[in-house]
């Protein structure tokens, strides 16, 4: 499969590929990893004019804290995550869902910027994203703005970033140490997008469970917050009616297509299974 | 679209050809540079057939353009062997373990694998399963694919192998 012809522009800093946004035709497309891009490019679904490798920007590389937050810069590769020792303490859930990312080859060059930039709901790391009260740094001509991911994703492939803006980095506030994480995904085989998963991050006090934050991955249009579904769980201690109840405000939400990963009713199922799994370990790795 | 060199290292040495940047890597390899080792097997990024080292990190250079990969350093099965064409540690595995039976993911599964036993090279069975997860094979349900790896990790560490008890 031939892509489409393209004029490729590499940039050296962040300024410079802005800049080439705004000089470039609008179906300029930037390009990080390119494990989503190209695909589709070979399909001929994506046809871009000029694509901007941002591969060039050493500025959006690297992982630093910044206060109470962990910055993460957009050009960070999944591999990256993985091997991070700095997150793997402070925000373990993302090594553990990184780890659950295609495979070792694709994780090498895909990208955190992009599983987050480009609205595929099938992603494993906007809904992630959404539990962790993370918020995107958007930077464009007019200078930087952030963007709750929660606040993000509007439908597939549809954001909040405006024409011209570069995702540059990603500001994760780090969860009280004690806090239990977990993120459970059930796909059919390696590579494979979720057929529902769900990311929980919470904090117990006194044997209860004092905060809690859901994310679901493809069960809709867009990543999913679950509000009722973690309310449904705070101030318990999970008992078994609790994980019941959030379970069903999870598949509530769901909206899943029917594909080849089961009928539409069976993925959001598995979306409430996904977080009742996903709530009972993070509360078992819980300290109060 | 007009045409543009794209250099990089590969096995070693400076290579070049002037090609569109809509030209991908393997097809760069094997078509512009007559390096069919890589083997283009589905075409989708699944089945890693076409795995090559670049930088130090194993790709799938059927999802890469060549104009990615310019001034890099890029490994592919034709470097494994030795110049007096001595076989490699994983090549040696590969037909001491039966590792192979067609042969069509080998060169792609030997790559991985060099990169795998380069940032580990003492990997437990379940870690060798793990970091060949992204190269399929339809022959040998990976078993002696395992067994290969870990001969070529025992000899590379001047041990000899020996298979775990079942």
């Amino acid at each position: 499969m031939i892509p489409g012809s393209f004029e490729y522009h590499r940039p050296a800093s962040l300024s410079e590929a802005i800049a080439l946004l705004g000089e470039l035709d609008s179906d300029a497309r930037l390009i990080a990893g390119g494990h989503s891009l190209i695909p589709m490019m070979k399909l001929r679904l994506a046809v871009p004019s000029h694509l901007i490798d941002l591969a060039g920007v050493a500025e959006l590389k690297g992982v630093r804290l910044d206060g109470g937050e962990l910055v993460i810069g957009a050009m960070t590769t999944q591999h990256e995550i993985i091997a991070n020792d700095l997150l793997a303490q402070r925000a373990p859930i993302l090594r553990e869902t990184a780890e659950l990312i295609a495979d070792p080859q694709v994780r090498y060059l895909g990208t955190i910027g992009g599983n987050v930039a480009n609205g595929d709901p099938g992603n494993d790391m906007p809904g992630l994203m959404m539990a962790l009260g993370a918020s995107y740094v958007l930077h464009g001509a007019g200078g930087e703005r952030r963007v709750a991911a929660r606040d993000y994703y509007l439908a597939t492939y549809e954001t909040a970033a405006e024409p011209g803006e570069v995702l540059a980095s990603i500001r994760v506030p780090i969860p009280p140490p004690g806090h239990g994480w977990a993120y459970e995904k059930l796909k059919r085989k390696v590579g494979d997008y979720a057929t529902a998963a769900a990311a929980v991050i919470l904090t117990v006090s006194e044997g209860k469970i004092a905060t809690c934050a859901i994310g679901l991955t493809n069960v809709g249009g867009t990543a999913l917050f679950a509000s009722d579904a973690a309310a449904a769980a705070v101030g318990t201690a999970l008992d078994k009616p609790v994980l019941t109840r959030a379970a069903q405000a999870a598949t509530d939400i769901a909206q899943p297509a029917a594909d080849g990963r089961g009928s539409a009713e069976y993925r959001a199922k598995m979306a409430g299974v996904m977080t009742a799994r996903a709530l009972t370990r993070a509360f078992a790795r819980a300290r109060s | 679209m007009p045409l543009t060199d794209v250099s990089m290292t590969i096995n070693g040495k400076a290579m070049s050809a002037a090609v569109e940047p809509r030209t991908l890597l393997i097809h760069y390899l094997r078509e512009n540079l007559g390096l069919t080792g890589a083997h283009i097997g589905c075409d989708t990024s699944h089945c890693g057939a076409c795995t090559v080292d670049v930088d130090g990190r194993s790709v799938k250079s059927c999802t890469m353009f060549a104009v990615q990969a310019a001034g890099a350093s890029v490994l592919t099965i034709e470097a494994t062997a030795g110049a007096d064409g001595k076989l490699s540690a994983l090549q040696e595995g590969f037909r001491e373990m039966h590792g192979l039976q067609c042969g069509y993911c080998t060169p792609g599964m030997i790559m991985r694998a060099h990169r795998l036993l380069q940032e580990n090279p003492n990997p437990t069975e379940s870690e060798i399963r793990i970091g060949i997860s992204g190269n399929l094979c339809r022959c040998t349900g990976y078993q002696n694919i395992v067994r290969a790896i870990q001969y070529a990790a025992a000899k590379m560490a001047g041990l000899e192998f020996k298979e775990a008890a079942e």
